[in-house]
């Protein structure tokens, strides 16, 4: 998993490597992520609630075949507004062997960031956990903040992986 | 190797891998008083055909040992020399080093020369032993070697230790000069027989018994001493034995399916395709459609449907004595080291279950099994002071009950000791209280780091086990449940589901959602009459013939807001569980169907009270009802009163 390592330790990686990031956005604030671990963006459709989940975990849904949870980011970190309609987005995530989408306010743009134009990330004041913040870059003129999206899935954060699975898959 | 070979390779291993099998089980089954020739042949043959195979393939380790192996065997047949225990135990450990050589095959990795040689040499030994005239030398050697502490008859694991740990060990060994064979498998035959071979046998005569020139093995004095050392190295080896087992099992991912088997699926294909053009022409003129017809067709399509999902699904199911069938001889292995005397009984063994779960089965299962050897039976001083037979006995089941597999592993030892799984309780800082109910304090053993065992043998007491088993079994979907009487024995009971694929399932509907109910676990469904619904300490009764019914609203426990409060307005469906009886309280019924069982756990975790997800009709994901589990939160107030 080199791909990990060079996110969530980009100081030590000497490569000047490009990189491509999917931009989303969640209330006011832009986010970026690993476009390799997108699997697909589709419209939110109906979902099976899950009994006794949080809130943000709005259910699961079939993608061909595999029963996929549902996160609702805006309702996880508290921000824009929940509402759902022909326009709220769903990304597919692929995590390792895991499935997961997240419902998030709008879907922006690729870009493709070299290493220098990934900064350190911001200690606060943003809606992510600074724990799943990997950097920052100007584009445009405004700030993305890019997010390991892996860990925040495999995070008990999201409560989506049971902790004897965790552990069987790191043995792994 | 040529690559034409290659191919035929993965059929070698499979057919070796059942002729060692073979092997054990007739050395298990030999009556040493009057061995059946039938048997002596078979385990012969199984023998003569590795040999021969390996012969082709170019595996020499496998052609060295088994041809030595064979010559042992050929006298035995002959009737030229009587098997003994001792005997019986070289053997089995040579099939354990055969595994493992195979294994390294299979891998593409060399074979561990050093044990090859090792193993050839003993078997030598007793060749030797045999052609100098001596008939009960083998008893002999087994005697000196105790008292010499020579290592091979005593602890043969020892010798096994550095096939798998064969960094660290044969490290040791080719400082002690053993290193010589590693390069010159040819001279392995030769290893010094001298001076462990007994009083009885001149050293020199035993060397006319070699095929090959011994000459550099002499030149190895030290080699002997070292033997002890590896010996000593047994302790971690119990651990290393058990993943290299773990390895080979999780790797045969190939079936042998019966030709009966394929046959009915290629009938069943054929029948298929038909009805497929059937409709075909149907669905050329929808103007003129016959209603009639094509409701015809649609049955046969679903009838050939299912019994092409059934005939699948059967491909999959092997016979549980697959895993049963290797625990005689853990059990006399075990039973052997631990002096104790143990009588497996193995029941049920041609219940079928998928494949995929019975080879995940075997590490929970072989630990299960140690357990009640080490924990459960008592030594036969114990037993003769408890007025018990000296015999222990291990009863192993498989049966199918309902959607369901039980395996119960059940023994008639001591049972569980209520105060030292609680005392230790806290020495590890749960909180347990005295008053525990029993069921309680038996779950605390599931906890990690938990072992009641007085001193940590190689057979078990280190703690890393019954977490580890109970983990396993609940990622097959399953639960393991505890039974123990003190001085009468405990029961663990495993219960699996029978197949991981498809169920017949009800469907029912509560607040707008659908879910599955396992229809073998439904008795009935009713709309109950006023009159039979009692109130009790809170829950609701239902009084079907005879009997109450507690009743469980689904929309309560699945979080949805159900159409009808009153269960007289609702629908009940009544459940049939292993625990207790109980009715669902429902919205509406939407329909039998089966649906095709979907892990949650893939993409998400657990979810209470549901066995996993499937995906209706119209695409959309309902939850599959674990009724077992829900059968626990089913509050009875008569029972509670009781």
């Amino acid at each position: 998993m080199s791909r990990q390592k060079d996110q969530g330790d980009g100081a030590q990686v000497t490569r000047t490597d490009v990189r491509e990031y999917l931009t989303f956005s969640l209330g006011d604030e832009h986010y970026a992520l690993d476009i390799m671990a997108v699997k697909e963006i589709r419209g939110y459709e109906s979902v099976t609630r899950i009994a006794n989940a949080p809130d943000f975990i709005k259910g699961v849904i079939n993608l061909r075949g595999d029963i996929v949870p549902i996160v609702d980011l805006r309702i996880k970190f508290n921000v824009g507004e929940a509402t759902y309609n022909e326009f709220t987005i769903v990304i597919v995530l692929q995590v390792h062997e895991r499935m997961v989408g997240i419902v998030v306010d709008g879907v922006s743009d690729v870009i493709a960031l070299s290493r220098e134009e990934r900064r350190p990330p911001p200690e606060f004041g943003v809606a992510f956990d600074s724990r799943f913040l990997v950097g920052l870059a100007r584009v445009q003129e405004h700030m993305v903040i890019l997010v390991n999206i892996e860990a925040l899935i495999t995070s008990n954060e999201l409560g989506l992986v049971d902790i004897a699975t965790q552990e069987s898959e790191n043995a792994n | 190797m040529s690559i034409d070979l290659n191919q035929f390779h993965t059929v070698f291993f499979e057919e070796s891998q059942e002729h060692l099998d073979t092997m054990e089980q007739r050395l298990m089954d030999l009556d040493l008083g009057q061995p059946d020739p039938e048997d002596l042949n078979s385990i012969f043959r199984a023998a003569h055909s590795i040999k021969g195979g390996s012969g082709i393939f170019g595996f020499s380790a496998l052609g060295q040992i088994t041809h030595v192996m064979e010559n042992l065997l050929d006298q035995l047949r002959q009737g030229q020399r009587h098997p003994d225990n001792a005997l019986i135990d070289l053997l089995l450990s040579v099939v354990d080093c055969l595994r493992r050589i195979l294994e390294r095959y299979r891998e593409e990795a060399e074979p561990d020369w050093d044990e090859v040689a090792s193993v050839t040499k003993e078997l030598e030994q007793v060749l030797a032993c045999k052609g100098a005239g001596e008939r009960d030398d083998v008893a002999a050697l087994q005697a000196d070697a105790e008292s010499d502490a020579f290592g091979f008859f005593d602890d043969p694991p020892a010798e096994e230790a550095d096939c798998d740990s064969a960094n660290t060990d044969s490290a040791d060994r080719d400082d002690a000069g053993w290193g010589l064979f590693e390069d010159d498998p040819a001279s392995g035959a030769g290893p010094p027989a001298d001076s462990g071979a007994g009083p009885d046998v001149d050293a020199s005569a035993a060397f006319g018994f070699f095929d090959e020139p011994t000459a550099p093995a002499e030149a190895n004095p030290d080699s002997v001493p070292s033997s002890p050392g590896a010996a000593a190295a047994g302790a971690g080896q119990q651990a290393a034995l058990r993943k290299s087992k773990a390895a080979a099992t999780s790797e045969s991912a190939t079936i042998r399916v019966g030709v009966d088997k394929v046959d009915s699926l290629i009938n069943l294909v054929g029948e298929l395709v038909i009805t497929q053009s059937m409709l075909k022409v149907l669905g050329e003129d929808p103007e003129n459609l016959d209603p009639m017809k094509m409701a015809t067709v649609l049955a046969e399509l679903e009838r050939h449907t299912r019994e092409i999902q059934e005939s699948v699904m059967s491909i999959r199911m092997i016979p549980v004595s697959f895993v049963f069938n290797r625990f005689p001889r853990v059990v006399r292995d075990l039973a052997g080291k631990l002096d104790k005397k143990v009588e497996l009984v193995l029941e049920g063994t041609q219940t079928e279950l998928d494949k995929g779960l019975i080879e995940k089965l075997v590490d929970p299962l072989t630990h299960l099994v140690r357990n009640s050897i080490d924990h459960g039976i008592e030594t036969p001083d114990r037993r003769r002071a408890a007025g018990k037979p000296e015999q222990g006995t291990i009863v192993i089941s498989a049966s199918q009950r309902g959607g369901s597999i039980v395996i119960a592993i059940s023994d008639d030892g001591a049972g569980l000791n209520r105060e030292r799984i609680l005392a230790k309780a806290r020495e590890n800082g749960l909180a347990a209280s005295d008053d525990l109910p029993d069921q309680e304090v038996w779950e605390l053993i599931f906890q990690p780091g938990f072992s009641t065992a007085e001193q940590v043998t190689d057979v078990s007491g280190r703690g890393v086990g019954m977490d580890v088993v109970r983990r396993n079994i609940q990622q097959l979907g399953g639960r393991i449940e505890i039974a123990s009487s003190e001085h009468q024995g405990s029961t663990f009971t495993i219960q699996l589901p029978l197949t991981l694929a498809i169920v017949d399932g009800m469907g029912v509907s509560v607040g707008g959602q659908t879910f599955i109910i396992p229809l073998v676990s439904i008795v009935e469904s009713m709309q109950p009459p006023a009159a039979n619904l009692n109130r009790l300490a809170g829950s609701n009764l239902l009084h079907v013939r005879e009997e109450y019914w507690p009743l469980l609203p689904l929309g309560d426990v699945m979080d949805v807001t159900p159409r009808h409060r009153d269960p007289a307005d609702a629908i009940v469906v009544l459940i049939e569980t292993t625990k207790r009886r109980y009715g669902l309280v429902v919205d509406e019924l939407v329909g039998q169907q089966q649906v095709v069982i979907k892990s949650l756990e893939q993409h998400y975790k657990r979810v209470p009270g549901t066995a996993g997800a499937t995906i209706m009709g119209d695409g959309s994901v309902a939850m599959i009802l674990d009724v077992e589990s829900l059968a626990d939160i089913v509050q009875d107030p008569i029972e509670e009163a009781i």
